[in-house]
């Protein structure tokens, strides 16, 4: 049994205390957009916030989030793809198969709110999430687009989301 | 059947109207559907617009919308984008309100496979029916247009059309596809003989760097993979086979797990492998590793990579290799010449590592089967469903989600499939949804053959090459997925890229003696089709041999190549290009160096140029890099440029990190700490050159890879004077 708040909402989950935050989100929460892809904190596609701080949910037990932690999964970050990080990812065509992208949204977010400019070097740094369709340099691109739509040069449009791919 | 609408859902829906639906296809889930394409639990959806199919290819709804069906995977590669927009290109709709539909499998049996193979791999989704889906678009284009011809009693030549809204000029009537579809739908169609498709120079969406369509959902964690699928009363299963391949399962105590939490219980599988069923993924995955198994191991359980190499080396040294070219006398040229030239070289298995690894859902009743899962190729997955449940074809169906990535793991082989229906089969009426951690997707994949390469050349007074002789050892992906063209070793496929004919896969250089062999080395590692196949290692042997001999030549490697090539020009416009764009001879900053491949596979042209630099320790940075590639038909330009910027990360793995070693008679890596893959940060910076001719069909997502890796090592060979000759780059000491 944990208590969880989970994108501003409350959530009380029946589940063994060793449960890995990302199974307690995809399985008892039903929010499936945090992914699994290795388990052991290696590739960042389970990446949500704590707090504000990027956390790799597969390896932190349930039992370690406290019931007043705040966890910030993809799907708290806006539905309607606003946010810049959403809106520069669009932009750009930034994923191919798309499966990583959660997790590196969330990583992009946590970066420009700590460093509302990243610079190349800060970029590198932050960003340590496997993509195995190659799409880095695009998520570069985006981060610097990201950055400059949240400082309100929005010099071109962002691509707005249809129903096309909704 | 021409024409379907709202109601026309599946029988396993309108069965079970009360579970929770959910949608299969973008276009289904904006209000209405065409075939039913959904999955059991849906209800008939509140229909807001009509729908209806004008062809397989094309259904028109009343709102103007248009939803094209695309019967290849989506793995991120784009290629439903691509088809959509050479659909959009013929059928003149308006391109902001296209969408798209997977057809199924079992549609496409059950509709004599209309819309042909499903198949998604050797980058053929667009270049291989390109003409059938344009063909598809023009046909519905002259429905919908006689349709209005009929309507207002004129002839159809005076009708024009754009964006969906159809014009007779004359009378200045207007109408749209929307409201002629229904009647369009009962026209018979046109002779596709009588198709006369556009030349792509007229192309208004084809061609063009449009946005992809599938997008949105990809941004806000609201995009359903498989393996997020959940299904009413579902459970999880997770599953593990013999880490020796060839090894059986010889016991497993399911009684030992059965009071931990969740657990339903242990079932066999196959001969080689046990699952553990429970009522989440999770509780599952910990049973499983509680689980108290015993394996027999079989005869390759002490199988190393030691003795696999030893294997290969002997295959080169070997007589009656196969040769599938032999023109002139190579040795002979060889032997007589003034320098001789002669490397070994290899490169390891490599896994594919999906980002999701390998999962299916599978339902079995009585007189069905349903799975539902990423696959490159939905008729071998109902093939597999039907075989492993003994029902047949036309009880099997197929529902596809976009994959995870496929990378060639998911196309003709089917294991994971087999494994969920093989379970799902012992909880009849569950939905079953299996998922391979990722250390079992990591030991248990149909690896990129091992092989390694004895090449040998030889260079007359002038520095001119009389003779080159390149002798592959190693494994068959065709020994094990098709023995018939493995038949006596004689595997042409292992020797892509070295091949003679025009059109796939030829090599681009005119030596006067050339002998190209392969010596078939098989081993009990599982091997297949690993993006860009055979032409990554085989790029490295001649591309990185070549730069080799162009010292021993005292030539530069540009120069060297350009010499060989003037038979083969598109080869060399492609080379050309990359060395332009790629600043080949101008000057660099210090420190940094350049190489330069070129290398034709899935009948594409490709070239790079690669600038790296090496610091003392021997550690390597690749800074910038150029790719140059002749599709032919260029259908999306940007997303050219992303299957070549994801090309060069696949590659760069590979070339760095890539490598699966055999102890035991197992692969030894099991995750990314041990099986490492490029990061963000070592990324260069890549520049995609697109030259189209425009006069064929070429693949996009795999034959730019295979420069990749030998662009990078013949910068690195520039900048230290030592060649590296063996795959990969963590093992090699550099400095
Ligand atoms: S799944 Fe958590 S880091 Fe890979
Ligand atoms: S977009 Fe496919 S793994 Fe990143």
């Amino acid at each position: 049994m944990a208590k969880l708040n989970i994108n501003g909402k409350a959530h009380d989950v029946q589940v063994e205390a060793d449960t890995p935050l990302l199974w307690t989100l995809r399985e008892q929460v039903g929010l499936t957009g945090t992914k699994y892809g290795c388990g052991v904190a290696q590739c960042g596609a389970c990446s949500v916030h704590i707090n504000g701080q990027l956390t790799r949910s597969c390896s932190m037990p349930v039992s370690a989030v406290k019931p007043g932690d705040k966890v910030l999964t993809i799907e708290g970050i806006s539905r309607n793809n606003s946010h810049p990080v959403q809106q520069a990812w669009a932009e750009l065509d930034v994923p191919q198969c798309g499966y990583c992208q959660s997790g590196q949204i969330m990583a992009a977010v946590a970066l420009l709110k700590k460093t509302p400019k990243p610079t190349d070097q800060q970029i590198d740094e932050a960003m340590t999430n496997i993509c195995r369709c190659g799409t880095y340099q695009r998520i570069r691109a985006g981060v610097h687009r990201a950055a400059e739509i949240a400082s309100g040069r929005t010099a071109k449009p962002a691509a707005k989301p249809t129903a096309k791919s909704a | 059947m021409k024409k379907t609408n709202a109601s026309a859902t599946s029988a396993t829906a309108l069965a079970n109207p009360s579970r929770r639906g959910f949608i299969v296809g973008s276009a289904a889930a904006a209000g209405g559907l065409s075939l039913g394409f959904h999955l059991p639990g849906s209800a008939a959806p509140a229909a807001k617009a009509s729908v209806t199919e004008v062809n397989a290819w094309v259904v028109v709804k009343s709102d103007e919308s248009v939803v094209i069906r695309v019967a290849r995977s989506e793995m991120g590669q784009g290629t439903h984008t691509g088809l959509a927009q050479l659909v959009t290109e013929e059928l003149e709709c308006d391109w902001k309100r296209v969408g798209i539909e997977q057809v199924t499998a079992g549609q496409n049996l059950a509709r004599n496979r209309v819309w042909g193979e499903m198949s998604t791999g050797g980058s053929r989704g667009i270049r291989i029916s390109n003409t059938y889906v344009r063909q598809g678009g023009a046909a519905a284009r002259i429905m919908l247009l006689q349709a209005a011809a009929n309507e207002w009693n004129v002839p159809v030549g005076e009708i024009s059309v754009d964006k969906g809204v159809v014009t007779h000029a004359a009378s200045k009537r207007k109408t749209t596809y929307g409201k002629l579809a229904v009647a369009a739908s009962k026209i018979t169609p046109p002779d596709v003989k009588s198709i006369k498709l556009k030349s792509p120079q007229d192309w208004k969406v084809a061609g063009k760097p449009v946005k992809r369509l599938d997008t949105a959902n990809k941004l806000n964690g609201s995009k359903v993979y498989s393996i997020d699928l959940k299904l009413p009363g579902m459970l999880y299963a997770a599953v593990k086979a013999c880490p020796v391949y060839g090894g059986t399962l010889k016991s497993f105590d399911g009684d030992k797990v059965l009071n931990l939490p969740g657990v339903k219980r242990a079932v066999q599988v196959s001969p080689s492998a046990v699952a553990v069923v429970a009522d989440t993924w999770w509780r599952a995955k910990k049973a499983l590793d509680a689980l108290p198994i015993e394996w027999d191991e079989g005869p390759n359980a002490s199988v190393s990579s030691a003795m696999i190499d030893a294997r290969l080396k002997e295959g080169l040294a070997a007589s009656g290799a196969y040769a599938n070219r032999n023109e002139g006398d190579a040795l002979k040229a060889i032997e007589g010449a003034v320098k001789k030239i002669e490397a070994v070289y290899s490169t390891p298995f490599l896994a594919h590592a999906t980002m999701e690894p390998s999962n299916a859902t599978a339902l079995v009743t009585a007189n069905k089967v349903e799975v539902w899962l990423p696959t490159q190729n939905a008729e071998a997955s109902l093939a597999a469903a039907s075989e492993e449940s003994g029902l047949p074809l036309s009880q099997c169906e197929i529902y596809k989600h976009d994959l995870g990535g496929g990378f060639g793991r998911r196309g003709g082989d089917q294991d994971y499939t087999r494994q969920a229906v093989a379970i799902a089969k012992q909880f009849a009426g569950t939905p079953v949804k299996m998922i391979w951690s990722r250390e079992e997707d990591m030991q248990h994949d149909f690896y990129r053959p091992i092989s390694q390469c004895k090449l040998s050349a030889g260079l007359d007074a002038n520095n001119k090459l009389v003779g080159l002789h390149i002798k592959v050892s190693g494994q068959s992906i065709n020994a094990r997925v098709n023995p018939a063209a493995a038949k006596g070793g004689n595997d042409d496929r292992q020797l892509q890229g070295f091949w003679s004919a025009a059109g796939d896969a030829q090599f681009g250089y005119a030596v006067p003696n050339l002998l190209v062999e392969y010596a078939m080395r098989n081993t009990h590692v599982p091997v297949g089709p690993w993006r860009g196949v055979n032409t990554n290692q085989n790029a490295v042997y001649s591309e990185c041999f070549m730069d080799e001999v162009a010292k021993a030549a005292g030539t530069d490697p540009l120069e060297f190549r350009r010499a060989l090539m003037a038979k083969y020009p598109k080869h060399l416009a492609v080379l050309n290009a990359a060395a332009e764009k790629g600043d080949w001879g101008k000057p660099l900053q210090p420190g940094r160096f350049r190489g330069i491949a070129q290398f034709m596979g899935y009948a594409s042209y490709s070239a790079a140029v690669a600038e790296v630099s090496v610091n003392a320790k021997g550690e390597v940075k690749v800074h910038r890099m150029t790719l140059a590639t002749n599709c032919g038909h260029a259908v999306n330009p940007q997303q050219i440029a992303a299957q070549v910027e994801g090309g060069v990360a696949y590659g760069l793995s590979a070339t760095f990190y890539g490598e699966c070693t055999v102890d035991k008679g197992r692969v030894v890596q099991s995750n990314f700490h041990d099986y490492q893959i490029l990061k963000l940060a070592e990324m260069p910076h890549v520049d995609t050159v697109v030259v189209p001719t425009f006069d064929f069909w070429g693949g996009v997502g795999e034959p730019t890879i295979c420069v990749v890796a030998p662009s990078v090592l013949n910068a690195i060979f520039a900048a230290t004077g030592k060649p590296v000759r063996t795959l990969p780059l963590k093992n090699q000491k550099l400095v």
